[in-house]
């Protein structure tokens, strides 16, 4: 969740830049973040079935098997 | 003839090095004749040259025989070269002479030992060693010779190395010579920094230019030198390995710690007698430490019940009066107790290594007796070889040289009267505790029985030894017996004489006089107490002044305990503090930084996806502040 | 015009302060949609219709609606509400609090540097949106269909049912061939023939 509040946070930013050149640069590129949140969000979330499947809790620390 | 000197030296290095490659691959006999003739080859040389030298009159007589340059960097270039003149021709003529007998001597007394070629090995390298510290004629090449004897020392006294306390002696003789020999190369270095060259003809003649005589320059160089000496010649201070390096086997006894080794710091002081004339406290320090040290040398020899380390003891005490010699300036005098001593101490070492084996390895006097029926030779010879020791008048070598360094002590003008007294009183010793040995040994009650006698390859060098230590001195007649003093007039070729010489009270006959008292005195007392009343020794050493006295001299007066002590413990101490070494806890700190930068590092692979997220956040952080502000 | 940005904004900040602070899951969504559409109302006030019509449909409506479904399907009960209050303790968020405030430091600083930049009042419309869009970024376009083709595919694989069990991949060879990535195999389904 708190990465769709920040990548709408930078797309906000970059509209508010298109803006202030009159370009339509801005929009064009909220658009494509618009599509790469899409796309994390769907592998992300279906990652996090997985993760709730496994460890039975939300917690990432208990995903620590990589650690050495 | 004279070319053929390098050949002296070289021999026996190159049968040393010929032995140590193949020696465990030829036959025991094999091993003895390279062994032996290697010696026989350098004396016989030795003789020719003695014959060619005296024969020509050479210019400074001297000859120098350069070989090569062997290191030449920024004005320093010693060479390898060799000085033959009359003292050096003396030195290693006796030298070769009585080294050929004892590697004839050992050929046999060393058969049933192991490591037989190992040991003519060594012997041979000591040899070689030894001639090229007696012919150098540069202090470089002396000090590689003088390391070369101590080396060869080391390995011969732990020969027998399966036996841990022979390793121990080893050491401790090495650690204490290597005290003096760092004293030396200091010297070397003082001397080569002043003034410029290490070869000793040059240098000597160039201290005498440079540096006035009483200057603070010649006394620290002269010192240092002293120090070497006195380490190498087991004098005081440095007297406390020679007893322990009895450990090793007797002809090394023979050669090494009686006749020759020691005698190289007496050498070394010979040799550089400029330098110590030009430092008149440090030759006074030279003869008060020869004094001192015969008398303890003799006091201590008289209670110990080991025969070897009454000699080791006896060594030591002699030495002293060669010391004694050179301090009051009588260089040629003191040579000539060397030549005679290197007769009669050889002998007894060797009639007292037939005796040992002859006892199944038993060295306890007390546990001897009655053996001048038994082994009549090594009687006969221990017999001569002790009269010499002691001095009988006229019929024995060591009569000669010791009358000439006491006369001498009293009559040069660095002598005194407390000089004389102190050489007199150690006649007296000297005869006390050698006929001790004799009387306790080949005299009384056969205690244990004897199990093997010699052949002929012992046989030889104990005659003909024996015949030395009889006739040697007979090069050199004091003025009232004969006036011939031959051998002195040789060494003045080389040496300076001794000076003005004062008689007053006593002349040199009357000098004799006493010395042949104190050696009947010393005589008699022996024979009253190891002969006849042996129970008045007990009384004497039964009472608690006695016992005192009778551990503090048997101790060596104590040294090796101050040394323990003042040296030995505070080093432990010191180890034991330092265990785990200051100087490592630097690089193992390193280490163990790297160690704790590891385990810090490793606790961030922790596997937790909030972590690394965490920080490639700060991470970002810190390079937009990094692209922002620099 | 103003007066509707800072309103907008200060929802929208509100907004997202409550996403970040509340317990349960779906309490947090349901204001992430509110916060998103606040910022689809400020994009209309800065002349980006479009991007506002954009925000809403596609933002607020598919993404948001799939998170809400992925967290129903999850079915976290008060145990969860319980570990996140845990959670939500200030030694947990002081440190990125702290990252974050370095951040908005910098940020301040470089606006402070770029100086004021004024307010757009013309719009920029669809047209030329959508004429920029396969004019010069033809190509972005495309890798962003790449891109969306690849999520696809990979949403459909991991979402799958029948999965590996962690303790079969940890006992059998698999962990041990050094091979990428291998942690899913692909499926006729069931267990690893190789555990």
């Amino acid at each position: 969740m708190s990465i769709e509040v920040m990548l709408n946070a930078a797309g906000l930013a970059f509209v508010v830049a298109g803006a202030h050149w009159w370009q339509p640069d801005g929009q064009v590129i909220f658009i494509f973040i618009l599509a790469t949140a899409a796309a994390e969000v769907s592998v992300g979330l279906a990652l996090l079935l997985q993760f709730h499947h496994q460890n039975k809790s939300l917690d990432a620390d208990a995903a620590s098997q990589m650690r050495g | 003839m004279l070319r053929l000197l390098w050949l002296i030296p070289a021999i026996p290095f190159a049968s040393s090095i010929v032995l140590a490659l193949v020696g465990a691959r030829i036959s025991k006999k094999i091993a003895a004749i390279i062994g032996v003739a290697s010696i026989a080859t350098s004396t016989v040389i030795s003789i020719l040259l003695t014959w060619s030298f005296l024969g020509s009159s050479l210019p400074k007589n001297s000859y120098t025989q350069v070989l090569w340059t062997w290191i030449n960097v920024a004005g320093f270039h010693p060479r390898i070269a060799f000085y033959l003149d009359a003292l050096s021709l003396v030195m290693i003529l006796v030298v070769t002479f009585v080294s050929f007998l004892i590697h004839l001597y050992s050929a046999e007394s060393m058969l049933e030992s192991e490591g037989y070629s190992r040991f003519f090995a060594y012997m041979n390298l000591f040899v070689a060693s030894m001639v090229t510290l007696l012919l150098a004629d540069n202090l470089l090449l002396l000090y590689l010779g003088w390391e070369g004897v101590g080396l060869c020392s080391y390995l011969l006294i732990g020969f027998w190395y399966s036996d841990f306390k022979n390793g121990l002696a080893a050491r401790k003789a090495f650690i204490v010579t290597r005290i003096g020999d760092t004293a030396m190369i200091v010297g070397l270095f003082l001397l080569f920094q002043h003034l410029g060259t290490l070869h000793i003809q040059e240098l000597m003649r160039r201290a005498t230019e440079q540096w006035p005589a009483g200057s603070a320059l010649p006394i620290a160089a002269a010192a240092l030198l002293l120090g070497g000496a006195v380490g190498k010649s087991a004098q005081l201070p440095l007297q406390t390995w020679l007893p322990d390096a009895m450990a090793g086997p007797t002809p090394t006894s023979a050669l090494i710690h009686a006749a020759t080794m020691v005698t190289a710091g007496v050498y070394l002081i010979a040799r550089t007698h400029v330098l110590f004339t030009l430092a008149p406290p440090v030759q006074l320090a030279v003869a008060i430490i020869g004094a001192a040290t015969l008398l303890l040398g003799g006091c201590s020899a008289l209670t110990q019940p080991d025969i070897k380390r009454v000699l080791a003891y006896s060594t030591v005490s002699q030495i002293g009066y060669m010391f004694l010699a050179l301090g009051v300036g009588a260089w040629a005098a003191g040579i000539f107790h060397f030549m005679t001593h290197a007769f009669f101490k050889s002998l007894l070492f060797l009639s007292a290594g037939v005796v040992i084996d002859a006892m199944h390895d038993e060295h306890n006097i007390f546990k001897m007796g009655g053996l001048r029926k038994e082994l009549p030779l090594a009687f006969v010879a221990f017999l001569v070889a002790g009269c010499s020791l002691a001095g009988l008048p006229l019929i024995t070598a060591g009569f000669y040289s010791k009358g000439l360094i006491l006369s001498e002590a009293w009559s040069s003008p660095q002598g005194s009267a407390i000089l004389w007294l102190a050489g007199v009183v150690g006649v007296f010793l000297t005869a006390l505790y050698i006929f001790r040995v004799i009387f306790l040994v080949f005299f009384g009650e056969p205690k244990t029985p004897v199990t093997k006698r010699p052949a002929y390859k012992i046989k030889i060098p104990l005659v003909v030894l024996t015949v030395l230590s009889v006739v040697g001195g007979f090069v050199n007649l004091p003025p009232v017996l004969g006036d011939e003093p031959w051998f002195t007039r040789l060494l003045h070729t080389a040496l300076p004489s001794v000076g003005q010489e004062h008689f007053g009270l006593l002349t040199e006959v009357r000098s004799e006089e006493f010395i042949t008292l104190a050696f009947l005195v010393g005589l008699g007392l022996a024979y009253v107490l190891y002969h006849r009343r042996r129970q008045w020794v007990e009384v004497l050493v039964g009472n608690r002044a006695g016992k005192a006295l009778h551990e503090f001299w048997f101790s060596g007066w104590g040294f090796d305990w101050y040394y323990d002590k003042l040296v030995v413990q505070p080093v432990m101490w010191f180890a034991r503090v330092d265990k785990s070494d200051a100087v490592d806890t630097f690089y193992n700190g390193v280490a163990d930084l790297n160690k704790l930068l590891y385990r810090g590092l490793r606790r961030t692979e922790n596997g937790q996806v909030r972590w690394y997220a965490a920080s490639i956040a700060a991470g970002t952080v810190v390079f937009v502040a990094i692209a922002l502000f620099l | 015009m103003d007066a509707m940005f800072y309103v907008a904004a200060a929802v929208a900040i509100l907004a997202t302060v409550m996403v970040i602070t509340r317990l349960n899951a779906v309490h947090a969504l349901l204001y992430l949609i509110v916060s998103l559409l606040s910022v689809a109302v400020i994009f209309y006030t800065l002349g980006a219709p479009f991007i506002a019509a954009l925000e809403v449909i596609i933002y607020a409506g598919a993404i948001m609606v799939l998170f809400v479904f992925v967290v129903m399907m999850l079915n976290l009960g008060p145990k969860t509400t319980e570990m996140e209050r845990m959670w939500l303790v200030p030694r947990m968020w002081i440190g990125p609090c702290i990252l974050s405030a370095i951040l908005i430091a910098e940020v301040a600083y470089l606006l402070s540097r770029a100086g004021v930049a004024g307010k757009g009042t013309f719009s920029v419309g669809p047209k030329k949106v959508g004429m920029t869009l396969f004019g010069p970024y033809l190509i972005g376009v495309e890798l962003a269909s790449m891109l969306l083709l690849g999520a696809l595919v990979g949403a459909y694989h991991l979402g799958k049912r029948e999965r590996l069990e962690i303790q079969d991949v940890v006992d059998s060879d698999a962990t041990r061939i050094a091979s990428g990535g291998d942690l899913v195999r692909p499926g006729v389904g069931g267990p690893s023939r190789a555990a």
